[in-house]
């Protein structure tokens, strides 16, 4: 009895937790907005559009056992999308954003299909390859994509409801983090439902998971084509945020850096996300701080920063194999451990 | 507990925003009775690092002999440089960084194409002045949609007239292979070379992206084309790698370079390293290409014996190369605007002086700057080079032109002026 209860609310109260948590972060996000200076507003929006790539990426490799180094190419798909409609075509702000999101779940389509006949490290080769050769297609349609210069829209516009001086980075905030907002809606309730189950037991055990009748290559794909949505999503506000989309903003590094961040932040934790996304935003500048306290010549000071950045990366893997996020529910454990002694901890 | 982790860590993001946050308020924002503060971004890192990294703390270098005689107008003058890695989503961040955040008085010598003009906007919407760009995209040379905007050496398409004029002059019955970046900067200079160049001369045209490292399918297509003479316009790691790709292919055309591309130390030092020894600057050896500085190797000139002498001073670890020159010679112009603008300095008044007398400014260059109201696009010539015993020797005297179809090129006669024993000297 109690079962078939517990069967019939869990849909009812993942949801019901997503939305809370949703108005929760929402909330948190509009009080720091406000008590933030412009240059944190644009870091708070930069952080908005990772943490949905990063939601995605972390969906994919943590949850569906795929990997991918291709997820800045993607990013680059949906920045194009929204800078070519709102530059050339004069789309208004959201259908744009929401075209960003097809056209990549449509490249997601042929490139998970393409990716689920492919295992490991072939995998991991095959959307490296896409991230190393999208990008040049910038030079084969010069006309239309602007070459290695790319293009430049124009900042969006604040609604004159919210007073002629509104920020400008602000509204470029709001924007990013209501992105983020939805794909925390939906990855919190894809991790909680029968697709999210479906990912985990692919991972876990592929033939295991056929015999449960799930349909391995579909399963992957679908992971494949979730996560490149958010990376298509996010890429379109990062093309508003940064007012750009161009060659020299999606190369390698970014894929690599994304890969980086959701390891570190935690696989496979949505709240792992947010943790890799604060680090994409603040390590940068916390590692050139450190290196430019030391009075270093210039080519060393120039380079210290990335081999700080290396050696952080390299201790907190490991220091914390779970990234932070494995570290603090570890932590918390520990200390519920100590003030209830023998007492079970009934979350997952 | 799910939800007890998120709240831990938005608190965490905030409050560590919050922390990064501060800064001081003022009616002008980065200047004082005693002090003026620019900001750059710098590719110190990134394909675009060698030799260019070099360019802004040899300005720094400058300003510190110049404050050491006690600044310009009472003024100490600080740079404050980031590194954009020459990644585009890396510079829109470090510049409103430098703006919004450390409240710097402008941005001086922002470096490259791709790069700067995605700030343009915002530097020009926010009123803030955006002094003399390392780049010479002619991109820059619009002051009527972008008032606080200036460029600083010569236009791209001005120098692609120039060297196409000497190849029209000399090289006249060989066909002209280009490889060139991707981007204003490239696509200024082919537009340069064809407004003197027949079509049919120019076989064939090949662009790079910067960022990849293979640059053989490139070279092969312009062997394949038979070009004879080859122009780059290139940065200098891709003058390098395209040198490398010709060698190993056994292409030997004649090899003129855009002067951004060629400084034969940063040039000559890639060749090494990516030869791993076996090849230097004689890869690069006859080049031909254009100076608007004199050049370094020439110490009987009083600019570069101040440049040498300030070098030896105050950046001893950088080589004194043309990227160090290049870095001086900027930041004197910024002093001689900074100086033109008075004791009470406003940003508005730091782009008046540069429109009013701008093009009457004499320093280090070989010919003059074009600066008006509407035009902002810094040197209006050059004279041609070449790569002779690993060094660049300029000949035939410099050249002004304008960058559009048709315009003479013609010779500049005004002797240079020497520089002023100390601080700057203005008209």
């Amino acid at each position: 009895m109690s079962a078939v209860t517990a069967r019939i609310r869990r849909p009812r109260s993942t949801l019901a937790r997503s939305l809370g948590l949703v108005v929760f972060a929402g909330a948190a996000l509009l009080v720091a907005s406000e008590a933030l200076g412009p240059y944190d507003e644009l870091q708070l929006a930069n952080g908005a559009y990772y943490f949905a790539v990063l939601a995605g990426l972390t969906v994919l490799i943590g949850l569906s056992g795929q990997i991918s180094l291709g997820h800045g190419a993607l990013m680059a798909v949906g920045a194009y999308t929204v800078a070519l409609l709102i530059g050339d075509e004069r789309w208004a702000l959201v259908p744009a954003l929401l075209a960003a999101v097809a056209v990549t779940t449509l490249v997601g389509v042929l490139v998970g299909a393409a990716a689920t006949r492919l295992r490991g490290p072939y995998l991991a080769g095959a959307t490296l390859a896409f991230a190393v050769g999208l990008p040049a297609l910038a030079d084969k349609y010069t006309s239309l994509l602007g070459g290695e210069n790319g293009l430049v829209i124009n900042p969006p516009t604040p609604p004159s409801g919210l007073g002629a001086n509104f920020p400008l980075e602000r509204w470029e905030a709001w924007i990013a983090c209501a992105g983020a907002l939805v794909v925390l809606f939906a990855m919190n309730n894809l991790v909680h439902s029968d697709v999210g189950r479906a990912f985990r037991a692919v991972r876990d055990d592929e033939i295991a998971a056929s015999l449960c009748g799930l349909h391995v290559g579909r399963v992957q794909t679908v992971a494949f084509v979730v996560s490149a949505a958010c990376a298509g999503l996010g890429g379109g506000l990062l093309a508003v945020v940064l007012q750009l989309a161009s060659p020299g903003a999606f190369a390698l590094q970014l894929s690599l850096s994304l890969l980086t961040a959701v390891v570190l932040g935690g696989l496979g934790s949505i709240a792992g996300a947010a943790w890799g996304a604060a680090v994409l935003v603040l390590l940068p500048g916390w590692t050139n701080d450190i290196a430019h306290s030391f009075s270093l010549s210039t080519q060393v000071s120039a380079n210290l920063p990335l081999a700080i950045y290396g050696l952080v990366l390299i201790l907190a893997m490991l220091v914390w194999p779970g990234g932070i996020q494995g570290a603090l529910r570890a932590a918390v454990s520990r200390l519920r451990e100590r003030r209830a002694p023998g007492a079970r901890d009934a979350s997952p | 507990m799910r939800l007890r982790s998120y709240r831990t860590g938005a608190a965490a993001v905030v409050i560590a925003i919050v922390l990064g946050g501060c800064g001081s308020s003022s009616s002008e924002p980065g200047v004082s009775a005693t002090s003026v503060t620019f900001g750059t971004h710098q590719p110190l890192t990134g394909p675009a690092a060698p030799g260019y990294s070099e360019i802004a703390p040899a300005s720094q270098a400058f300003f510190n002999y110049l404050n050491a005689q006690g600044g310009i107008n009472g003024r100490k003058i600080h740079l404050v440089y980031k590194d954009d890695e020459y990644n585009p989503a890396k510079t829109v961040n470090v510049v409103h960084q430098l703006v919004l955040q450390e409240k710097v008085f402008g941005i001086f010598e922002g470096l490259g194409t791709p790069t700067h003009t995605k700030v343009v906007g915002f530097l020009d919407s926010s009123k803030v002045p955006d002094m003399f760009v390392a780049s010479g995209c002619p991109c820059w040379d619009n002051g009527t949609a972008q008032p606080y905007t200036f460029g600083w050496q010569p236009n791209y398409t001005i120098e692609g007239k120039i060297l196409g004029q000497y190849i029209k002059q000399h090289f006249a019955a060989k066909k002209v292979g280009v490889f060139y970046q991707d981007d204003d900067f490239g696509n200024g200079g082919l537009t340069g070379i064809r407004y003197e160049l027949p079509a049919s001369q120019i076989v064939s045209a090949q662009p790079y992206q910067p960022g990849g490292t293979n640059v053989a399918p490139q070279i092969s297509a312009l062997k394949a084309a038979g070009a004879q003479v080859l122009v780059d316009f290139t940065v200098p790691i891709y003058t390098a790698l395209g040198q490398l790709a010709s060698f190993t292919l056994g292409y030997k055309p004649q090899l003129v370079v855009s002067n951004v591309g060629i400084d034969p130390t940063t040039v000559g030092g890639l060749l090494k390293t990516f030869s791993k020894g076996k090849a230097g600057t004689e890869l690069i050896e006859g080049a031909i290409t254009d100076g608007y500085l004199p050049s370094t190797a020439d110490l009987s000139n009083p600019w570069i014996a101040l440049f040498k002498k300030v070098h030896d001073q105050y950046d001893t670890s950088a080589p004194f190369d043309g990227n160090v020159e290049y870095g001086m010679a900027n930041a004197y112009t910024l002093a001689q605007a900074l100086q033109l603008a008075g004791k009470k300095l406003t940003r508005q008044d730091l782009v008046a002086a540069v429109n009013a007398t701008g093009s009457k400014l004499t320093g280090p260059g070989l010919v003059p700057f074009r600066y008006s109201t509407s035009v902002h696009g810094g040197y209006g010539g050059a004279e041609m080079g070449q790569v002779r015993g690993g060094q660049i020797v300029l000949f035939g005297g410099p050249l002004v032109t304008e960058p559009t179809a048709g315009s003479a090129i013609a010779p500049y006669t005004t002797a240079q002026s020497a520089p002023p024993a100390r601080g700057v000297s203005v008209p």
